[in-house]
């Protein structure tokens, strides 16, 4: 599976996202709702033709997992670089 | 850290990217069942899904866990035989409003009357979607179906008031809008004995919103999220979905009643004393 992170395991961003592009249909929900506006749907296609959501602001991404429990299509989730307790 | 739920052992891997439409409130609601089962610890053998027919139906088909595709609206009729047969196990009812209320709604009403212990998630996108956007008992009124070109005419089912009247302990309605309110939601009915009820409301971009001209899916959730109401514990007077008013969404009800195993058992001991061994499963 083709994978796109960004910042990941960088200790100066707080988290970082995974997208699976095969699975994403380009319904933006991620996009959309992500409380930190880190996200935004790219021009590129995957192989169906959805366009992917990209980490446009990877110092924004805080690695909530809000974009991964919005995803219909397990396609994408937010991971932080420091785990925190309460979450 | 844990498992992340893109790659979870909850989810047959194989079989995605899975047929829903893009936008399809569906697979939000499936993401936020598996991230509740796996709150809430419940082992993988010991969860049972079973779904009807429709597009929620195919939800059977995408979990890995022990799982059944039944006949069309019967899928609460199997899963009382088997919640009944599994006493140690959570049977779990994933299916859409059409399957549930409508075809299968006779079902419904008796298995929340009996009151049998299993958790029933009723994805509702107000619509047939499988079988070409026919006309439900939950289609808002004014609302163009296939077999309604002119408009619905007829009055809305409000399901939530209705499991109430039928006897359901545990009811509650959200939105796909509302994550982590259905995760907790979801987790608390995994954990309740009794007859759980929860509605989530969910766009159907193909077939519903575009023939009424609601916009993209997105519109949809923005909607979900500027009228929605929470109202927890409040019951389910006034929740009934109007043009117009508010969405009110929350766990309305949460009881304990003796459920219908329970109930069996306590009459079976009083008419027939030592001479009654109940039932305590196959393993």
């Amino acid at each position: 599976m083709a994978d796109h992170t960004a910042g990941g395991g960088s200790s100066r961003l707080r988290g970082y996202v995974v997208i699976i592009e095969e699975r994403c249909k380009g319904c933006a929900f991620c996009q959309a709702f992500c409380p930190t506006g880190a996200l935004e749907m790219s021009d590129r296609m995957n192989r169906a033709g959805y366009h992917l959501p990209v980490l446009r602001f990877p110092e924004k991404c805080n690695g909530c997992d809000l974009c991964g429990m919005y995803c219909p299509d397990f396609a994408i989730r937010g991971v932080r670089n420091r785990p925190r307790e309460d979450v | 850290m844990n498992q992340p739920v893109l790659l979870s052992p909850l989810l047959r891997q194989e079989r995605m990217p899975h047929i829903w439409c893009p936008g399809c409130g569906v697979g939000v609601s499936l993401n936020c069942f598996v991230r509740a089962v796996e709150k809430s610890g419940i082992p993988q053998d010991r969860i049972h899904v079973v779904s009807g027919i429709g597009c929620t139906g195919r939800v059977a088909g995408y979990v890995n866990v022990d799982s059944f595709h039944t006949t069309h609206g019967r899928a609460l009729c199997f899963a009382t035989g088997l919640a009944l047969s599994r006493p140690d196990s959570r049977v779990v009812v994933y299916s859409g409003d059409g399957d549930l209320t409508a075809i299968g709604g006779n079902h419904l009403i008796h298995t929340a009357r009996r009151n049998v212990d299993m958790v029933v998630i009723c994805v509702n996108n107000f619509t047939y979607g499988m079988t070409g956007g026919q006309v439900t008992p939950t289609t808002p009124e004014n609302m163009k179906a296939s077999t309604t070109p002119y408009g619905n005419f007829e009055y809305t089912f409000n399901l939530p008031a209705l499991m109430e009247a039928c006897g359901a302990t545990f009811v509650s309605r959200w939105t796909v809008f509302h994550v982590r309110q259905l995760i907790r939601s979801l987790e608390k009915a995994l954990k309740h004995r009794g007859f759980s009820f929860i509605e989530v409301l969910s766009p159907c971009p193909t077939l519903y919103m575009r023939r009424n001209r609601l916009g993209n899916p997105l519109n949809m959730m923005e909607q979900f999220k500027e009228r929605s109401v929470i109202r927890n514990g409040e019951g389910t007077a006034g929740t009934s979905l109007e043009e117009g008013a508010d969405l009110i969404v929350g766990d309305f009800i949460e009881v304990r009643r003796a459920t219908f195993k329970e109930c069996y058992e306590r009459r079976m001991t009083e008419v027939l004393g030592e001479r009654f061994v109940p039932y305590e499963g196959v393993r």
